[in-house]
């Protein structure tokens, strides 16, 4: 215990005596552990914000999509195809169908941009054709007026919802309930107006109006089909069952026969929430290596000055051994001083790692994004410990190589 | 006896690059003598105390300590001989830097094995002996020549050791301060201490009892001092 306490003492001596030579060996592994902490936390912060981002519209949810699943191939929408398989009736028949009792709510969708005006002032934003059942499915406030009734859903109605940002642009100060907009042609009186929704799946919630789905599709688009529905289970454990139902619903609906494949995917939101979350884990453990090689270089100049710290006490190992040290105490009394460094390196390398992802965190959260700054205690001894192995890793060498001199030849050492 | 050694032989390197240091030299030492090693550079003065403090091991011959022959020893157990046993002086002191008189002192206590209680009063005591007490939280870097030398024999003194081995002591000190430290080995083997003086100084070597000339390897003289010197009656170191 006292050899350990005066070893500690003398390291420390050591480092002060030479606070330049320690500081850049300090800075080698500040810079590996900082590396590390940044990148857990960053790491952390940007996966919990994509997560955030699905789970927000709920982890319930089904995705009905037009046209056939191919895992080999991308959708034939990205050829520009149109499959027109889906209709609104499919939505309607899912909803009330009793061979499918969990489903909540439907959700049907066109999407398309379009040129809006009120009063002269016009605005390009998209254009969400939808059912009444949107704000239950997408988990959507209205701030002001009301959302699209089932009754207006049917029977073509003439009524329009604004996002919070095509409200303000479009109207500015004004108050938009009531009043009429031009879409195309077509003149629409606005019943509501969305809270915000921030940014979801990529995409601003609040630059769009919605308008009823059949509206959309008769008047302003001149199709029959939907682009794809949302649908809403009960319970998250019950996607599966939910999901086989509505493929037997829809294949009937179509006609498919037996051994014929969907002319429709589905796809459930755990799914997606799985591929993303081993995607950003990919990046992080991609990144994580890239941090390892710093800590590989700090490592590496640790060893570098534990070498010539070594050969420079040359004298002072021999007198040491002259006086009765054995092999083990010059080997701790080296790898003392490694540790110490190696940890002053990682706890400063937590300081300014944590400090940069708050930074990060703080930048992320003023740009818009949901961003958590998360920084784990696990990961903090993780960084410790990681620090502390470094040291003794590239520090056993040289401490070795001091245990094992000759007593004689170190004194006479020149 | 204190050491017996029988045709002691020590080589370096092997094959045809082997220089032999000693060629099988003979004698023993008594518990309270005050010897030195006498001879020029490379007569193997320097080996043989090497290899009497459990610095080095002998090549061929036998080696008694304390009628234990010490050939078997492994390194830890020479280690703990140097710890225990013996207490070095060497001409350049080697001194920790940046460490207090006290500190340097207690080193050998800290590789001593098992807590020793009271370690603080035996490192004073050392000092103590030694004349160094107002220094004792001096830095080495602080002290003299004559001063460094002082405290590096109350580190050789501070576990009470059989026999101390000083090798050139007085090599890097002015006449003056090299009589102060040749006064305090006369004074320790007064109390008893066994000492084996090296140097290659006549007069210097005179203030032992006996002295063993040794000569390419050879002992060619181990006769007792005529006129032995006292450092105490003298002011200077020649």
């Amino acid at each position: 215990m006292k050899f350990f306490i005066n070893t500690l003492q003398l390291a420390m001596r050591v480092l002060s005596a030479r606070k330049g030579r320690a500081m850049l060996t300090i800075l080698g592994m500040m810079i590996g552990i900082a590396s590390y902490i940044i990148i857990m936390s960053v790491g952390a912060g940007a996966q919990s914000l994509i997560v955030n981002q699905i789970t927000s519209v709920g982890s319930n949810l089904i995705a009905v999509l037009p046209g056939a699943s191919d895992e080999a191939g991308p959708p034939a929408q990205v050829f520009g195809i149109t499959v027109t398989t889906l209709t609104y009736e499919d939505g309607v028949a899912i909803q009330h169908s009793p061979a499918a009792p969990y489903v909540v709510a439907v959700a049907s969708y066109v999407k398309s941009v379009e040129e809006v005006s009120w009063e002269g002032n016009t605005i390009d934003t998209s254009l969400t054709g939808t059912t009444s059942d949107y704000p239950i499915v997408e988990g959507a406030y209205i701030a002001g007026g009301r959302f699209i009734s089932s009754d207006e859903e049917k029977n073509l109605a003439r009524v329009a919802v604004l996002g919070k940002t095509a409200a303000d642009n479009l109207f500015g100060e004004t108050d938009p309930l009531n009043r009429y907009i031009r879409i195309k042609r077509e003149r629409f009186q606005v019943i509501g107006v969305m809270q915000p929704q921030g940014v979801t799946g990529f995409q601003n919630q609040d630059d769009q109006i919605f308008i009823p789905l059949r509206t959309a599709q008769r008047l302003l688009l001149g199709i029959n089909h939907v682009s794809f529905m949302r649908i809403k289970a009960t319970d998250a454990s019950l996607l599966p069952l939910s999901v086989e139902q509505i493929r037997l619903i829809l294949r009937d609906r179509h006609d498919i026969r037996a051994g014929e494949p969907d002319d429709f995917s589905i796809r459930n939101q755990l799914q997606a929430l799985d591929i993303l979350t081993s995607v950003t884990n990919a990046i992080r453990n991609f990144l994580a290596a890239i941090g390892g090689i710093a800590l590989l270089v700090g490592g590496i100049g640790i060893m570098n000055i534990m070498l010539v710290s070594v050969m420079e006490r040359v004298h002072e190992i021999g007198l040491r051994k002259a006086v009765g040290a054995r092999r083990i105490h010059i080997l701790l009394q080296f790898l003392i001083e490694t540790s110490l460094i190696a940890l002053m390196g990682g706890v400063v390398g937590i300081i300014a790692g944590s400090f940069v992802s708050v930074l990060f965190a703080f930048i992320a959260n003023y740009l818009g994004y949901d961003w958590d700054f998360v920084l784990s205690l696990r990961s903090l001894t993780i960084a410790v410990i990681i620090s502390l192995a470094t040291g003794l890793f590239f520090g056993f060498y040289p401490a070795w190589r001091a245990s094992k001199m000759n007593p004689i030849e170190a004194l006479r050492y020149a | 006896m204190l050491i017996e050694v029988k045709n002691l032989t020590k080589s370096f390197g092997t094959g045809e690059v082997e220089t032999k240091v000693l060629h099988g030299v003979s004698f023993a030492i008594d518990k309270g003598e005050f010897l030195s090693f006498m001879g020029p550079s490379g007569s193997g003065k320097s080996t043989l105390m090497h290899i009497l403090g459990f610095l080095d091991r002998p090549s061929g011959g036998t080696y008694l300590f304390n009628g234990k022959d010490v050939k078997n020893f492994s390194d830890d157990a020479l280690a703990l001989m140097r710890n225990a046993k013996v207490g070095f002086v060497f001409q350049a002191f080697y001194l920790l830097p940046r460490t207090t008189v006290f500190e340097n002192v207690r080193l050998p206590l800290l590789y001593a094995g098992q807590s020793l209680q009271n370690t603080d009063d035996q490192v004073a005591q050392a000092i103590k002996a030694v004349g160094l007490a107002h220094r004792a939280q001096y830095y080495s870097n602080q002290l003299s020549g004559g001063e460094k030398q002082r405290v590096a024999i109350a580190r050789a003194l501070v576990r009470d050791p059989d026999i101390i081995f000083a090798d050139e002591p007085t090599g890097n000190l002015d006449s003056k301060s090299g009589i102060g430290i040749m006064r305090i080995l006369q004074n320790l083997n007064n109390e008893g201490k066994t000492i084996v003086l090296v140097t290659h100084e006549t007069y210097t070597s005179e203030h032992g009892k006996r002295i063993m000339k040794l000569y390419d390897g050879h002992i060619t003289e181990d006769i007792p001092v005529k006129k032995r010197r006292f450092a105490q009656e003298e002011t200077t170191l020649k």
